[in-house]
């Protein structure tokens, strides 16, 4: 029945663009001027019948109309698209397309619309702008067929699949056809293949249609939906799972940034720094000032804002570093108990200095644009700021791991570590290398602090909050490892995820705490011990 | 036996200590319930209450030194069982306000209501009377510190590791109380008290009577600990803060004393969270802060670690420099504490008293030196604190 009114509207266009004049034109105006009669229940059946002429003319109508802006002049019951000028309305003839002078707006009525007028209103704009010239007005109307079917537009996909030759338009269109078949009152054979390619497409749209479809579903087809439906959860699950291996990575890499430069300072020189949380917070605040200065004087550079910042947070915490323990923790070598208190009155002071220079609020750190948006990845959802802090952790940690084994300053510091007399004995400066390391390893928490800048809020209490979570990554992994530290906050980033959804978020902490807590029982010195005496002493 | 303990325990130090604390916690009451508010020695209400926190928290560093200053257990979670003890003393103050909440409900506590809860979880039974919380106070505390001792000095779990693993016990704990369905109040905590054991909390000579209950259970933990260190129990406990490794070949079973002490003490903190927390009214999740822990090893190393007397010192100098302080440049507070933290390691490693201690034992040695000539170097050498505090 559709299909042969269809076809006679198609001849009947057809001819009306062959013969143009005001015999195509008429029929067109009484359809739009129907609306400026219409009761709201009917409107749904007016709009139908404007979305079944396929003319182009018909959308800026029916936009206007969603929009408000269709009015009916009073005299003589014609519609006008209008403009708001003061308290006078320009006309726009809807047909021809002319402009037809003003009119004051008690000469008019507005056309009512409501929230049912206007689902009417984007499901027939939707089918119409299949057919568009502009591929991105017809991917736009694909998506929004797909996201709200409608059986009485299924010969409007149909028609524009036919014509369709954008591959993705095209695969949106198909999709958005199996959708509605379903709801339609097509032959049973026809919804079984659109369900099939529902099923391989997948996706939540895919579920929830399905699901919805089952009720109203004949009995043949049920078997094959519920299949269908198992085989997309199942299909989920599994997307769900990779996407919490995502955060859990997502996590382990900011738990790794965190604590890589613990690594050097505890790991491998057995200084305990409380202060290391708040070498973090120096790099994110020197981000913030360098965003600023930025923002002040050279906005073009925003981009390149953390590049700049990069550096910089590298030489103010490692500088501070180097003060510490040029200051401090050198008079407490051996005694680490006494470390641990002076290194958290260290970050006391620290704190409250930048409290008092910068208040006590967040400070808002903004996302170079390569840093913001997300990309989808199957089922997957990437963040591009949370790839890029994988990335950037797995380069520092590469780079560490060169500077330690490969160069002479590496050399160094691990024979400083392994026996500090002998070294001495070979001609090593041990307290310079002692310096040195210690500032390198507040300089790269101030790296970390520009990338967790990227993620977290820059305020004083920044540090505080990595601080336990990092001394677990390092003593999980291993004091003295830094193979240990890249496995322990991945493991530990990864399964704080993966209970997550099962146990909620605190819960999930308090669980990786109670377990890192038992761990260490088992494994003492974490999970890749150093081996030989050095361990005792 | 009790008196050979006693005078074993009590060297003239901890004696003068002791005598001062009871003579405090008959004076104060009295200076507050029988003189005139206008009266030259009248002692305000809210001093008696103050001084009794600082008292608490006195305690609480007494029992740090327990393990730290004697056993080398440098536990960064003992505000963990401070707030243990407190909450077990909330819970009961909880059960007391019965239908005079916001809510009228005789049985449960009003954010029990608000979160629309039915009936009382069972972890709540039998805190209405109070030899059931009083016993609570103890027992939590000791008994969480016992598994947690248990498992970590069996695997010998020690100095720097043990010291991170206690923080974490604290953060776990101070997560899982912030938590509304934990059935502890949420991060609002337990508090409105309205009595105890049948007084007005709010009343003077109630609060006259915590001040007096928090000096008396400070003497009291002061002989007793005075009386564990002195005992051939506490040698052996210094011996293995010394020398562990060497105190475990000499065949004493390491793990099990230090588990005694470290027990024993996070029984002590629970004892000053339970009498903290009716003197301040109220008692939170940010008890559990790892930062207050951190806050009582400064007490304890300001008055000097492995002296019991200095803990006490350190604790209410400390307190008191900060509720002068926050109030006159709350913005300088940390710097002062930070600082505060940073000298004390590097300049007074063994706080006023050890400080002290050394100079006197010093000027002692000096003085027995010039009476017989030729042995005084040796006699400097071996009155290092550590000897001092074994004493």
């Amino acid at each position: 029945m559709h299909r042969i009114a269809r076809t006679l509207l198609l001849a009947f266009l057809l001819v009306a663009a062959i013969a143009p004049g005001l015999r195509a034109e008429e029929p067109l105006r009484e359809l739009i001027d129907a609306l400026g009669q219409a009761k709201l229940s009917d409107m749904d059946e007016h709009i139908a019948a404007l979305a079944k002429t396929g003319d182009p003319k018909v959308v800026p109508v029916l936009e206007a109309l969603g929009e408000g802006n269709l009015y009916a002049r009073k005299a003589d019951g014609q519609v006008f698209l209008t403009k708001e000028s003061g308290s006078t309305l320009s006309l726009t003839d809807p047909v021809s397309g002319e402009s037809v002078g003003e009119a004051p707006k008690a000469a008019l009525s507005k056309v009512k619309v409501n929230n049912g007028v206007r689902r009417a209103v984007r499901s027939a704009l939707g089918s119409l702008t299949l057919l568009s010239p502009d591929r991105d007005a017809r991917l736009k109307a694909a998506q929004s067929v797909l996201q709200s079917p409608n059986a009485e537009a299924l010969g409007a996909i149909e028609d524009a699949l036919a014509a369709e030759k954008d591959g993705e338009v095209r695969a949106l269109l198909e999709q958005a056809r199996a959708t509605t078949l379903i709801i339609s009152d097509r032959p049973v054979e026809e919804k079984r293949q659109a369900v099939r390619l529902l099923k391989e497409n997948g996706g939540r749209e895919a579920l929830s249609i399905l699901s919805a479809a089952l009720n109203a579903a004949d009995d043949s087809l049920k078997p094959d939906i519920e299949a269908a439906v198992a085989s997309i959860e199942q299909s989920q699950a599994l997307w769900a799972a990779g996407q919490n291996v995502w955060y859990g990575l997502s996590l382990g890499s900011v738990l790794l940034l965190a604590a890589i430069g613990l690594a050097i300072t505890f790991g491998v020189m057995g200084i305990i720094n409380m202060a290391h949380g708040e070498m973090v917070m120096l790099g994110a605040y020197t981000t913030f000032l360098v965003q600023e200065v930025i923002r002040d004087s050279l906005p073009g550079l925003f981009d390149w804002s953390l590049a700049i910042a990069l550096p910089l947070a590298f030489l103010v915490t490692g500088t501070v570093g180097l003060a510490m323990e040029r200051g401090v923790i050198r008079f407490l070598y051996g005694r680490p108990l006494e470390t641990l208190l002076a290194t958290w009155g260290i970050s006391l002071i620290l704190q409250q200095a930048v409290r008092t220079i910068f208040g006590p609020t967040n400070r808002e750190v903004g996302n170079p644009s390569w840093m913001s948006g997300a990309f989808e990845l199957g089922g997957l959802t990437v963040t591009w700021n949370r790839l890029w802090i994988i990335l950037f952790a797995l380069a520092v940690f590469a780079a560490l791991l060169f500077l330690l084994k490969k160069t002479p300053m590496g050399l160094q510091m691990r024979a400083v570590t392994q026996n500090r007399r002998m070294a001495s004995s070979m001609g090593i400066r041990t307290p310079w290398v002692d310096a040195l390391t210690f500032a390198l390893g507040s300089g790269i928490a101030g790296m970390a602090g520009v990338a967790l800048s990227q993620i977290d809020n820059v305020s004083p209490n920044l540090g505080q909050g990595y601080i336990i979570d990092s001394f677990m990554v390092v003593v999980f992994g291993g004091v003295g490892n830094l193979w240990g530290t890249l496995v322990g906050a991945f493991s530990l980033g990864i399964l704080n995820k993966f209970l997550e959804p099962y146990a909620g978020a605190v819960l999930g902490k308090i669980l990786v705490l109670v377990l890192i807590i038992l761990f260490i029982q088992k494994r003492p010195r974490g999970l890749f011990a150093l081996k030989g005496r050095a361990v005792e002493a | 036996m009790i008196t050979s303990f006693l005078v074993k325990s009590l060297d003239r130090t901890i004696l003068i200590a002791a005598a001062l604390l009871l003579a405090l916690a008959v004076l104060v009451p009295a200076l507050n319930l029988l003189t005139a508010p206008d009266h030259p020695l009248h002692v305000p209400t809210y001093l008696v209450s103050l001084f009794g926190k600082y008292l608490t928290y006195a305690l609480l560093a007494l029992a740090l030194d327990l393990v730290w200053g004697f056993c080398g257990i440098l536990s960064l979670g003992h505000a963990a069982f401070f707030a243990l003890g407190g909450y077990a003393m909330g819970m009961y103050l909880m059960r007391q306000i019965g239908a005079r909440g916001s809510y009228g409900n005789p049985l449960l506590p009003d954010f029990m209501v608000f979160l629309n809860w039915k009936e009382l979880p069972w972890f709540w039974y039998g805190f209405d009377m109070f030899w059931f919380a009083a016993l609570m106070v103890v027992v939590v505390p000791g008994l969480i510190a016992f598994v947690f001792g248990w498992f970590a000095f069996r695997s010998r779990v020690n100095g720097v590791y043990l010291s991170i693993i206690t923080q974490a016990m604290t953060y776990a704990l101070l997560l899982a109380f912030f938590r509304n369905d934990m059935g502890f109040g949420g991060n609002n905590g337990l508090t409105d008290f309205k009595d105890i054991l049948g007084f007005n909390i709010q009343a003077d000579g109630t609060r006259a009577a915590l001040f007096a209950a928090s000096a008396l259970a400070l003497a009291l933990s002061l002989v007793v600990t005075s009386g564990i260190v002195r005992s051939k129990f506490g040698k052996v406990l210094v011996a293995l803060r010394d020398a562990e490794s060497r105190t475990r070949f000499l065949g004493y079973r390491v793990e099990h004393m230090k588990l005694f002490a470290f027990t024993v003490s996070a029984m002590m903190a629970g004892v000053a969270g339970a009498l903290y927390v009716p003197q301040v009214g109220i008692i939170n999740p940010g008890e559990f802060e790892p930062g207050n822990s951190i806050e009582v090893v400064i007490w304890t190393a300001v008055g000097g670690r492995g002296t019991l007397i200095g803990p006490i010192i350190g604790a209410i100098l400390v307190n008191g420099g900060k509720s002068i302080f926050t109030a006159a440049f709350p913005e300088f507070w940390l710097f002062a504490l930070g600082g505060l933290f940073v000298l004390v390691t590097l300049f007074l490693p063994k706080g006023v008293v050890g400080t002290a201690q050394q100079y006197l034992a010093r000027r002692k040695a000096h003085r027995a030196a010039e009476r017989q000539d030729g042995e005084s170097d040796k006699e400097q050498g071996a009155t290092a604190p550590e000897a001092m505090a074994a004493e």
